[in-house]
């Protein structure tokens, strides 16, 4: 198995904060805006972003997670059954402006059924996308991120692996690996 | 990522403890779903269900439809007393001529124990058993033990007493055996006639006095007795049944210490259980009832959730 360093702990803390400022950018003082984290994998960095808007703008958004798995468009088309996670979402979204939040964007589906999954929860008036790997040219479905750490070319027989806490940013790494 | 060991739920005997788990971890997902504003998914979409009922039943057939329906699956209903069944089909032919019509899971309840066992040998779908007879009634005990763990933390050590007409039931069999398979100590309690006679080889206490029985358990499982299935009498009358196996609020409060009260219902108010009972603190008689759509939507979702 081989694996190729894509972030180390040091720049991976440069792109959350470079994130975290386009979002400043273009939410200003975050009025009518939420953080919503994808279930299972998502949900770290929603955490180490809404603690860094804290930090910075000494505003504290709301913060939900959500899991889309019985969404999803795989069903009964694999061998094991996904495995549901918790949704939390202690807050209404209608009328909110939503910014989901994924580690990995790959063929886009996971996001569709995000969408379908939220929307159950009342309509947004504006859904952006947040995603710290984006997988380019793997998509397989019309779906592209509005905030991006790192685009990279990746082979569909490869996989991202991120290894991200909240708690202890110096850990935090992400890499490249060949499945073989 | 996880599966079921079985392709069917036939009944707790066959499944495994981690199934069991499995089990309760989806349901908990579905329970947090079916209280939302809106309450549907579409995980099972593409799916249809047949519940086929040759034997009376509102509470678990409304349950059923309610979670096949919560999961977006496509549903038909069947019961025997208006159907062919009337005109000499058998099981076999019944139940293939509704798969010819692709469904996809069937869902079934039969006087005859063992009945949806033999279907598992001759069709394809996916089998759940909603009671079969005397023998087991799977989804019954799941959300039975699921309520217990939710109201007490855990089932792992507890005691719980299964009270009144252990011979007739098969949520007492069902219940022996989840219970059993997640660590919880059990005794079973009714008058002689009622017990089956070689129940202690299960490995369960048996107590004849209904008091002592409440003041050692935890958890009460209080069932009904099941005239319908009894061809002889056991005991004198219902009155005198009431008189020495009947649970009262009185009762309950003079044990000064917490108990759970349960029932899987239909309540025979006044001779199993009285009326302050069953609408006392100790009750958590709906909220097995509530927990039973979760249960059966985690139980459906798994089996429905490979491919085919």
């Amino acid at each position: 198995m081989q694996k190729k360093l894509i972030l180390d702990s040091h720049l991976l803390d440069i792109t959350i904060s470079r994130l975290c400022q386009e979002l400043i950018e273009n939410h200003r003082d975050f009025p009518d805006t939420v953080i919503i984290g994808m279930q299972p994998r998502g949900i770290f960095l929603a955490e180490l972003i809404h603690k860094r808007l804290l930090k910075e703008t000494k505003k504290e958004i709301p913060l939900g997670y959500l899991d889309a798995t019985f969404y999803r468009d795989d069903f009964r088309r694999r061998e094991i059954v996904a495995k549901a996670s918790e949704n939390r979402i202690p807050f209404i979204i209608e009328g909110k402006k939503v910014v989901l939040v994924d580690d990995v964007l790959f063929t886009g589906r996971t996001i569709r059924a995000a969408m379908d999954a939220m929307i159950a929860f009342g309509r947004p008036a504006k859904v952006e996308l947040l995603v710290l790997i984006d997988r380019k040219y793997n998509r397989e479905l019309p779906i592209a991120a509005d905030y991006i750490g790192k685009a990279v070319n990746t082979l569909a027989s490869q996989r991202v692996l991120v290894h991200l806490e909240s708690d202890d940013i110096s850990k935090n790494k992400i890499w490249l690996v060949n499945k073989d | 990522m996880s599966k079921l060991s079985q392709k069917h739920l036939l009944g707790i005997k066959d499944i495994t403890r981690e199934d069991i788990e499995l089990i309760f971890e989806t349901a908990a997902n579905f329970k947090e779903v079916i209280n939302r504003p809106i309450k549907k998914v579409p995980s099972l979409r593409d799916v249809t269900i047949a519940n086929i009922f040759f034997e009376n039943s509102t509470r678990t057939r409304l349950s059923f439809e309610l979670a096949e329906k919560r999961l977006s699956a496509d549903v038909v209903n069947f019961s025997a007393s208006t159907s062919s069944v009337k005109k000499g089909e058998t099981l076999l032919d019944t139940v293939n001529n509704i798969l010819a019509m692709k469904v996809d899971m069937v869902v079934m309840r039969h006087a005859s124990p063992g009945a949806p066992h033999y279907l598992a040998k001759h069709i394809k779908a996916n089998i759940v058993n909603a009671g079969d007879g005397t023998h087991e009634h799977p989804t019954q005990a799941l959300l039975d033990t699921f309520s217990i763990r939710e109201k007490l933390g855990s089932v792992s050590g507890k005691k719980i007493a299964i009270i009144g007409d252990i011979l007739h039931s098969r949520v007492a069999l069902s219940n022996i055996f989840a219970l059993q398979k997640l660590g919880a100590k059990i005794m079973v309690c009714g008058p002689p006639t009622l017990l089956p006679k070689f129940i202690s080889q299960l490995g369960v206490e048996v107590e004849l006095d209904v008091q002592k029985a409440l003041q050692w358990c935890d958890v009460a499982n209080v069932l009904r007795i099941q005239l319908e299935r009894q061809q002889i009498k056991y005991f004198p009358s219902l009155r005198e049944y009431s008189l020495y196996y009947g649970i009262t609020k009185k009762m309950l409060d003079g044990l000064k210490k917490p108990i759970v009260i349960m029932h899987p219902g239909p309540i025979n108010r006044g001779v199993e259980l009285s009326s302050d009972a069953a609408d006392s603190q100790h009750s958590i008689i709906l909220d097995q009832v509530e927990n039973g759509v979760a249960v059966r939507m985690a139980v459906l979702y798994l089996l429905a959730g490979t491919a085919a």
